[in-house]
């Protein structure tokens, strides 16, 4: 295997003089990732979302002797979120509010900078965050806080064109890095904050002409309209804001969902809240539904299910898996759609029971009172957006777990269109232990713990892995750390100066690997020396 | 009247009502527009309690008594102003140095309007205790007792004291009256939740740490800060430690405060509430 993965990367390096004049990303590229290693093509990796790189080059042998390399800064405050795409030794990333680049992958130094002139009045729920581009033929493609689809001439940066997907005063925005299959560039919306109601887009990657659109809450006479009470799915929420994955087998495009609108009130939207919290098999060609799993019925936490869905198959099952904001970790059949077990991979309150599918059902005491109710996960879930990995040598799951419980309120709140929408809101609790996190392996055939690594507090850095044998992330202490992937060992870790708040990723340029986190206002590679 | 007369008289109109706006748009910062009829004070100030949990709970706590880290407001004396005015200045503009954020700069959407800052102004004086009932210690006594006893070995006052403790400068105005007597009465029930330090990127709890070098030396002190791999620490004698934890001998950290807990043998009501109300008197608006 790694006898193969070094020939691989060897005929790559070969290969790059040539590539240099390629360019063009095709659809057909995009699918082969796997035969790049060198290359980064897509926001998780490749079209299974598993975040892992075929790199060996940095190893379990030689992790500690790895040091930094170049760092790129973007000069600009807030939290930067976003994973590099690495093409033919270029490396493309966006950064806070909305600004992209593209640099020389081996030094940093910049080819070109774009950045968006924001409406002064966008509404970000959590910051002016983007986590990245996709890119196809030879073009890349961003979401902006403005609730715009723009794309980018990859070589000089120019916009090509842009769209308006909705109005941003509304409180759409987009914060992910969209996903491109085919011909078309796959986007869905923040705003589950502002009573939006979300929806799934896709754009022809040459035109910008909008081919499809799956409204996440469905309009009246759809099915799952039912599951709204009164007008309430007019403002559902539903958002989808963290990038799918692709399953080119069944041409099926899996896109996780946000909390229903307002967040922590239940009251006035009684029913399941479809497709609130969900995992939806789509048609890239039509976004039409092949089915759904709603993970959290009727939510009242904010459990987001917005986690990458992460595909992998396993004694001829065609699985998902997601470790959930809700804390329990799904193992999905993803020919079905049907749950085949749910665990908890974290603290969980909120659910002592499933239903007759296996899926947790909340408890009533768990609901939000004016008063207070003490609840885990909190409010910021057992993990978030930062994606998790999924290592096909060590068949292990890594999430980022999150141990911080909330108290939920509620009140009443009366909507006011592009006004937040939570319908009350959530207070740090009375707990005389502080929070803390951890690096968690799970066994997904299972969900139990392999092993764990311990942060001092929550933290909000994705994990890589690589066949290397190693897993790498980052904390909220600035540290960027590579451990074994087996064992959970730390080999190496550096200090960043500032909050990890991005998933890493790996690529090569001229035979060289790299590995590389956004922290602080900067992007850091490191390399062997 | 003629159409000319009836346009010039409309533009007189018009001029006269644009100054108008002109003159409530410039007092609408100055005085809350809700005060007046009880019956609007009253439904106002319940929209004000919805904008008030989703923009300042979070910091000031569920009914405005204060949270770990943002003051009482149910105090009727407000550190940074009490008038309308102060209160609007204060919500839509932030205090600087501390962990105030402007209106609206919170990354989080476009903030309150000036009609729910309002609101919310209107809500904090429904809540708002008209006697501050505990300060009625004696702060002079209470200065006298707090140099001369062992608060001063490891808290600071106006740059007056040890370096150990939280700096309790702020801490009057910052916390609320039972959060300081159970900070005295149980310190270890709650650490301190980094008073000066709000603007920190991390946060300070004092927590207690012990730990054995390489060569054997044992220190106690807290921890200034620590990540998975080093540790920064101050020691008894305030001396600061940066440590490599796998350099180490050992490492324990726990959550029982080095400060001692002061029951009423050790310290009367009558000293604690002269104690609070000079910590009250340093950090009253000035």
């Amino acid at each position: 295997m790694k006898h193969a993965i070094a020939v691989s990367l060897l005929s790559a390096t070969a290969a790059l003089a040539p590539c240099a004049a390629r360019a063009q990303v095709s659809p057909q590229r995009l699918l082969d990732s796997a035969k790049e290693p060198q290359n980064w093509l897509m926001y998780s990796g490749d079209y299974a979302g598993r975040r892992f790189s075929t790199l060996d080059q940095i190893n379990t042998k030689n992790a500690g002797a790895i040091a930094p390399k170049w760092a790129y800064q973007t000069m600009a405050g807030g939290k930067f979120e976003a994973t590099p795409l690495v093409v033919d030794g270029i490396l493309y990333a966006t950064g806070q509010d909305d600004r992209a680049f593209a640099l020389d992958a081996r030094t940093g130094r910049p080819i070109w900078q774009y950045q968006r002139a924001l409406p002064s009045d966008v509404r970000p729920c959590c910051g002016r965050v983007n986590r990245g581009l996709a890119i196809l033929g030879d073009k890349v493609f961003l979401g902006t806080l403005d609730a715009h689809v723009v794309a980018l001439d990859a070589k000089t940066g120019n916009v090509v064109w842009d769209v308006s997907t909705f109005d941003y005063r509304q409180g759409y925005s987009i914060t992910l890095a969209p996903l491109a299959v085919k011909n078309l560039v796959l986007i869905g919306v923040s705003g589950g904050e502002y009573g939006i109601r979300g929806f799934i887009d896709a754009y022809d990657a040459n035109t910008g002409d909008r081919k499809w659109r799956f409204y996440t809450v469905p309009g009246p006479g759809e099915p799952g309209h039912e599951t709204w009470e009164g007008d309430s799915w007019k403002i559902g929420g539903a958002p989808a804001w963290i990038t799918g994955s692709f399953d080119p087998a069944t041409n099926t495009t899996f896109w996780t969902t946000g909390n229903p609108s307002p967040s922590n009130r239940g009251e006035g939207r009684a029913g399941d809240n479809l497709y609130s919290n969900s995992l939806l098999a789509l048609d890239p060609d039509t976004g039409k539904l092949k089915w759904y799993y709603q993970f959290s019925k009727h939510d009242e936490h904010d459990y987001d299910a917005t986690q990458v869905p992460v595909l992998v198959d396993q004694g001829g099952k065609h699985l998902i898996m997601q470790a959930n904001r809700n804390g329990f970790f799904y193992l999905i059949d993803r020919t079905t759609g049907k749950v085949i077990f749910a665990n908890a991979y974290a603290k969980v309150t909120w659910s002592d029971t499933k239903d007759a599918s296996g899926t947790p059902i909340a408890r009533k005491d768990a609901s939000p009172t004016p008063e207070g109710t003490r609840v885990c996960p909190g409010a910021a879930g057992a993990t978030n957006w930062m994606s998790p990995t999924y290592d096909p040598q060590t068949s292990l799951f890594y999430v980022t777990a999150r141990e911080q419980c909330d108290i939920f309120s509620t009140a009443p709140q009366p909507y006011e269109q592009g006004h937040a929408y939570y319908g009350s809101a959530y207070f740090p609790n009375d707990d005389m232990a502080p929070f803390w996190g951890a690096l968690r392996a799970l066994d997904p055939a299972t969900g139990k713990l392999k092993w764990e690594f311990k942060h001092p507090s929550p933290t909000w850095a994705g994990v890589l892995s690589t066949a290397g044998g190693l897993v790498f992330t980052g904390d909220a202490e600035g540290n960027f750390i590579a451990l074994d992937a087996a064992s959970g060992k730390v080999l190496w870790h550096f200090q960043c100066g500032a909050s990890v708040y991005a998933s890493p990723m790996s690529y090569a340029v001229d035979g060289k690997q790299y590995v590389a986190v956004a922290a602080g206002s900067a992007l850091f590679t490191f390399a062997l020396p | 009247m003629s159409n000319r007369k009836r346009n010039l008289a409309l533009l007189a109109t018009g001029a006269v009502a644009l100054l108008a706006i002109a003159v409530l748009a410039a007092r609408a910062q100055d005085k809350n527009p809700y005060a007046g009829d009880p019956q609007t004070a009253k439904k106002m100030a319940q929209l004000g309690e919805f904008q008030f949990r989703a923009n300042c709970a979070f910091c000031h706590g569920l009914g405005a008594r204060g949270g770990g880290r943002g003051p009482d407001l149910t105090r009727a004396r407000k550190k940074h102003g009490s008038a309308d005015a102060d209160l609007f200045h204060t919500i839509n503009d932030g205090v600087p140095g501390t962990a105030m954020p402007p209106n609206g700069a919170t990354q989080q959407g476009v903030g309150m309007t000036p009609e729910e800052i309002w609101q919310v102004i209107t809500y904090i004086r429904s809540v708002e205790k008209k006697a501050s009932a505990e300060a009625t210690g004696d702060a002079a006594r209470g200065k006298t007792l707090f140099n001369a006893s062992a608060c001063a070995t490891c808290h600071m006052i106006n740059g007056k004291g040890g370096r150990l403790g939280p700096d309790l400068t702020s801490a009057g105005s910052a916390r609320s009256f039972d959060y300081l007597v159970e900070s005295v009465r149980k310190p270890s029930r709650r650490l301190a939740q980094g008073i000066s330090e709000a603007m920190k990127e991390f946060s300070q709890e004092y927590e207690t740490v012990n730990v054995v070098t390489a060569d054997g030396t044992k220190l106690q002190g807290v921890v200034l800060n620590e990540d998975s791999f080093t540790l920064q620490m101050m020691d008894s004698r305030e001396q600061i430690h940066l440590f490599d934890k796998d350099k180490l001998k050992s490492f324990e950290k726990t959550r029982e405060s080095l400060m001692p807990a002061y029951d009423t043998k050790t310290l009367s009501d009558k000293d604690l509430q002269d104690l609070v109300a000079y910590m009250l008197s340093v950090s009253a608006p000035q």
